[in-house]
């Protein structure tokens, strides 16, 4: 294989294809099978768009979809501002404190979901608090918070430290200083900060399982309970075709803006 | 008097935030497990964990499947990397996007969806769960190898690899003595990203077995479920000290990392 370059780049090349078919057959097959209202996949009963209808018709998963959502940008938000806050601050601060954060931080990041949950379960139900929209957010932001602390982190290293204090020294206060030199040089860390909390969110399932009202479902919920002992419902096939949708258009919107970038910056380079 | 701003104040919500629901929670689950239901300290569910064989039976079954999965992924995973990596081979990174991408569809979906066809494929999740576990273990966690595989196989020294054939290495050889110890932090934190969620890891389990594999974090779950919460939190404890023996180990790791490379 190594005398032909010309068949180790097929072989290597087909080799890549044939992973990434096999990680998205289980979408695909849904997707295929959204357009055809039987209640299995693998039965095929004729091209229909009835699973679409029923999708919109069935109100728990409709609701389920709403609360994924508003739960996810809810905490997406407090999330952004504690997160870019506390690393804004520590920033700032002496060595000592600085570590203990830090070590603080981690602590989320590496521990296991259901350890995370179950901990908070303790707390709540030691200090009997009922489980509403409340312990739920508390869960979430938990869960996202220290990522945006990690992705703002490293912008105020890069930062040059002198302009904030030419600021002050010009005249501004530390508030006027705070948002016009510091958040503009920030502002991409936080961004993805707020991205990765709210992918980490939407894609919960462990500690909106535990933290949650009885009554209160989101798509992991929802589903988790069905498929445990049924095959997914034919209207879920109908919804994955609409996140396969909304995830493609991401993906190929970052990466469109990505190589504007790339091709701005060398320009830029080129003058 | 006025008020002296200080930059440092700003990160009081965020520390008081991660004091009251995640360092509190923490300690309350160490006092949780040793302690018994009358809230006294006890040593019962020590005595209770060690003492049944059931127990230790999930953490060892949790821990081989961890380490199938682990290997499987990187098995798959490295080659996979070192393809996406080169630069003759592939020139841009949406390729590596479209492996990261499975990630952000719900995983309870995709997990459902494994299932739904492996049985439609004839291999039954009843009959062959550990099979169909394994699978829908490495499905989930292969992602995680990619990323930190691909991006050290970016970083590497293309002239050591150079000057390793130059030396008269053969290709196996330059593998095994230039590549893969060049690549291995990219190994261990791969690895890292894949062993212990699969240890706490249990919708995919349940799922995909039917409830024939339990895994730790199964099981974890099955006596909190019972409203067992002493108990449950001394196994939660022991995931809590596991994770930290990991984390000392991969730190221990990049801190030889860092030291032998400060000799060049």
């Amino acid at each position: 294989m190594v005398k032909h370059p010309k068949l180790a780049k097929i072989l290597a090349q087909s080799y890549v294809w044939l992973i990434l078919l096999l990680m998205y057959l289980p979408i695909i097959v849904l997707v295929i099978f959204s357009f055809t209202a039987t209640d299995e996949v693998g039965v095929w009963g004729g091209f229909s768009l009835e699973l679409y209808g029923r999708l919109f018709q069935n109100k728990d998963l409709m609701t389920a979809v709403g609360n994924t959502v508003l739960i996810a940008v809810v905490s997406a938000i407090i999330s952004t501002i504690l997160g870019t806050l506390g690393a804004v601050g520590v920033f700032y601060s002496g060595k000592k404190y600085n570590k203990t954060v830090e070590t603080m931080t981690q602590l989320p990041v590496v521990n296991a979901e259901i350890v995370m949950a179950l901990s908070l379960a303790v707390l709540f139900k030691t200090l009997n608090t009922s489980y509403t929209f409340f312990t739920l957010v508390v869960g979430h932001v938990v869960l996202t918070v220290a990522f945006v602390y990690l992705n703002v982190k490293p912008k105020l290293v890069q930062m040059d430290s002198s302009t904030y204090e030419a600021a002050l020294d010009l005249g501004a206060t530390p508030w006027y200083a705070l948002f016009k030199i510091i958040l503009p040089e920030i502002i991409p860390g936080i961004l993805s900060g707020f991205l990765i909390s709210i992918t980490l969110s939407l894609d919960d399932f462990v500690i909106t399982q535990y933290l949650k009202e009885p009554s209160f479902e989101t798509i992991s919920t929802y589903i988790q309970k069905i498929v445990t002992k049924h095959p997914i419902p034919a209207e879920v096939r109908a919804l994955t075709t609409f996140i396969f949708l909304i995830v493609l258009a991401t993906v190929i919107g970052i990466t469109i803006y990505n190589n504007k970038k790339a091709s701005s910056q060398a320009k830029s380079r080129r003058k | 008097m006025k008020f002296n701003f200080k930059r440092k104040y700003l990160s009081f919500p965020y520390v008081l935030f991660l004091i009251l629901f995640v360092v509190i929670p923490v300690l309350f689950i160490v006092y949780y497990a040793f302690s018994n239901k009358g809230g006294h300290l006890s040593f019962q569910n020590l005595v209770k964990f060690f003492s049944d064989s059931t127990n230790v039976n999930v953490l060892i079954i949790s821990f081989v499947y961890a380490i199938i999965n682990t290997v499987c992924c990187l098995l798959i995973g490295y080659p996979l990397a070192m393809i996406l990596a080169n630069k003759k081979l592939n020139k841009s990174t949406v390729l590596v996007m479209m492996f990261v991408m499975p990630m952000w569809i719900n995983f309870v979906i995709r997990t459902g969806a494994t299932r739904d066809l492996l049985n439609w494929i004839g291999i039954s999740t009843g009959a062959n769960s550990t099979l169909t576990t394994s699978i829908g273990l490495v499905y989930n966690y292969l992602p995680f190898v990619i990323l930190p595989l691909y991006t050290t196989m970016l970083k590497m020294d293309q002239s050591q690899i150079e000057a390793s054939a130059d030396l008269g290495a053969n290709k196996v050889q330059t593998f095994f003595k230039v590549i893969i110890p060049m690549t291995m932090p990219g190994i261990v934190s791969a690895a890292t990203m894949v062993f212990m969620p699969t240890l706490s890891s249990y919708v995919i389990s349940d799922i995909l077995s039917e409830y024939n594999v339990v895994l730790f974090g199964s099981y974890i779950d099955l006596y909190f479920g019972q409203a067992d919460w002493n108990f449950g939190s001394f196994m939660a404890l022991i995931m809590l000290i596991l994770i930290g023996i990991s984390v000392y180990i991969t730190r221990k790791f990049d801190r030889g990392e860092q030291g032998r490379r400060s000799i060049w």
